[in-house]
């Protein structure tokens, strides 16, 4: 550790690795852009009220136009206002089942991982083997079978069917740092578990997580709008990107706009996640120099 | 009556007792009734799985015949036309959801050119060939029924290119990568400078090591994408088992759920056992070390 170092040097060497690949820009400005369209749907959107339970017969699937850029669905109501709802659910999706999977799975991981040889270790990643043999789509897709089709129990399914990736991202790499001499060491001058697994393994694991977690996003906003798909996510009036696809699709290829304009949001939205990823993923490569 | 049903689905029994009358059904056979079909879900199972196969096999096709040679051109010229090609594919792959991709291509190619059919998995007035494995391609192709060997693999194309977008770009972009690693390896210099055609070099002993960490996403991918067929079947009317599997969670027909869950899974675990094996063939390392062992 080299204390000489400012704080303020240290991040500017991070912002230099990152800021190196335009794409990694390029994302950073789509999730921005979205965060805070998703903040302030309320006062930007031009017809806040198409959010809800709002029908206009008289203007539906109107083809975009200068009042509705994206135009508006079949009940009237206009999708560029939508979107920027959809965007809050989406967001809000990812938010919860993140916040609800990485911190366990990453603690279980941590324990699973540097007390190896117990039995305990065994119990908790032959569990996470488990859930890991069914592709994650399928398993949110019969958990959310089972319980009432909602936004709420959608991000149970998809958190359920996501901790155990981080259990085992963590474990592998806790299960070799144990044996560096840092830890022995640590172990050596009679520091506590506590301190050994939170203060000198996970420190080490911190880089592939984070990475990680902004790669998960485009993939759970992918696997919730896959669920709303087929009707097995949020429920209508709420504006989410899948649902309105699946409902768009129904009246292709006359009214394209209904669907289309909501999958591009999804694409705009997956896509910026994936480039930041890529961004931090160069950020943590080797350190920082 | 009620009672008499509750009896006879051991519903009074204990979780755990009846967790091993299901246990005891699976391996006998007994899967329970579907509820929506009314049969045994064994049958329904094993009815509609050879199309949901037929469709991941096809899709698993498309992706190594597309996947390797655009990852194995586009790294030995890094930064040219292809390459770039590749890394916006690897990109449009990632972001584009499958049921997006499916119904685009519905749109323009079947429904826009009228080049591909539009759903399901041969045409009304085509006689399906004769069952043997109840896949149809193969089906007709064993019983010499070229007409239907056509058709079903017209209607295959379209379904299977969507399922099988995403993990092209997947599979490109690491066949690449991997690619661009074995460059850099001393032995693509010792090959360089023996004088050894570039051709050789590139499809004898560069394609080798670096189709190893393909071949292991490529296997995990395909096994994926039976949840994919979730969305795909259902956008395309696909009479396969990831439609059933659907329709039964749409009805909340348990015994079916459990079943469909349980089967993918399986065919998961099959498909990772099955990529050890391969990537124990692909490397001389592991391979050697096992005889070495014995």
């Amino acid at each position: 550790m080299k204390s000489s170092r400012t704080l303020r040097e240290v991040y500017g060497r991070y912002w230099y690795k990152f800021s190196k690949n335009d794409l990694s820009i390029v994302g950073l400005a789509c999730i921005a852009g979205v965060v805070l369209i998703a903040l302030l749907a309320q006062w930007i959107s031009p017809y806040p009220a198409s959010a809800g339970l709002y029908v206009n017969f008289g203007n539906a699937g109107a083809a975009p136009s200068a009042s509705h850029i994206f135009g508006t669905d079949q009940n009237g109501r206009d999708i560029l206002s939508r979107v920027f709802f959809g965007f809050r659910y989406s967001l809000m999706l990812v938010a919860v089942v993140l916040s609800v999977t990485v911190a366990p799975g990453v603690v279980l991981g941590l324990v699973a991982g540097y007390y190896v040889n117990r039995w305990f270790s065994a119990v908790i990643m032959r569990l996470a083997d488990i859930f890991v043999a069914v592709p994650p789509l399928l398993l949110a897709l019969s958990v959310a079978s089972v319980l009432t089709p909602s936004a709420i129990n959608a991000m149970l399914a998809v958190s359920l069917a996501w901790w155990p990736w981080y259990t085992r991202l963590v474990y592998s790499s806790a299960s070799s740092i144990r044996n560096e001499d840092f830890v022995r060491a640590a172990e050596l001058v009679g520091a506590s578990r506590w301190h050994i697994m939170f203060k000198e393994i996970l420190p080490n694991n911190l880089g592939s997580v984070l990475t990680k977690v902004t790669l998960d996003c485009g993939w759970v906003i992918l696997i919730g709008a896959s669920l709303s798909f087929v009707g097995l996510g949020a429920q209508a009036p709420t504006p989410d990107l899948g649902t309105m696809i699946a409902e768009g699709s129904a009246y292709l290829p006359g009214q394209w706009w209904i669907s289309i304009f909501p999958a591009l949001a999804i694409v705009v939205v997956i896509l910026g996640f994936n480039l930041l990823g890529d961004g931090i993923n160069d950020m943590f490569a080797s350190g920082v120099a | 009556m009620v009672e008499a049903l509750r009896l006879q689905l051991h519903l009074n029994d204990p979780v755990y007792t009846q967790y091993f009358y299901w246990l005891r059904g699976i391996f006998t056979g007994d899967w329970g009734i579907a509820l929506f079909t009314q049969r045994n879900v064994l049958i329904d199972v094993s009815d509609f799985l050879p199309a949901t196969i037929e469709l991941i096999l096809f899709a698993a096709i498309i992706d190594l015949v597309i996947a390797v040679p655009l990852g194995l051109a586009a790294g030995r010229r890094a930064n040219s036309i292809v390459d770039n090609g590749v890394r916006v594919l690897s990109y449009v792959g990632i972001a584009v959801p499958s049921f997006v991709v499916a119904i685009l291509l519905q749109l323009f190619l079947g429904y826009g050119t009228h080049l591909f059919p539009l759903i399901g998995r041969i045409s009304q007035n085509v006689v399906p060939p004769t069952q043997i494995t109840g896949l149809y391609t193969v089906d007709a192709l064993l019983t010499g029924n070229l007409s239907a060997f056509a058709d079903s693999v017209w209607h295959l194309i379209l379904p299977a290119f969507a399922l099988a977008l995403g993990p092209i770009a997947q599979e490109a972009r690491i066949m690449r990568s991997s690619v661009v690693e074995n460059l850099d390896k001393d032995f693509t210099l010792s090959e360089v400078s023996h004088g050894l055609p570039e051709r050789t070099i590139t499809f004898k002993y560069l394609m080798k090591p670096s189709l190893i960490p393909t071949i292991t996403i490529y296997a995990l991918d395909i096994s994926a994408q039976i949840a994919n067929a979730f969305l795909i079947e259902t956008i395309f009317i696909w009479p396969g088992f990831s439609k059933y599997g659907l329709n039964a969670m749409l009805s909340k027909d348990l015994n079916a759920i459990v079943a469909v869950v349980m089967v993918a899974g399986v065919m998961f675990v099959i498909a990772n056992i099955l990529v050890d094996l391969v990537v124990g063939y692909l490397d001389p390392r592991i391979r050697l070390q096992r005889r070495t062992e014995e």
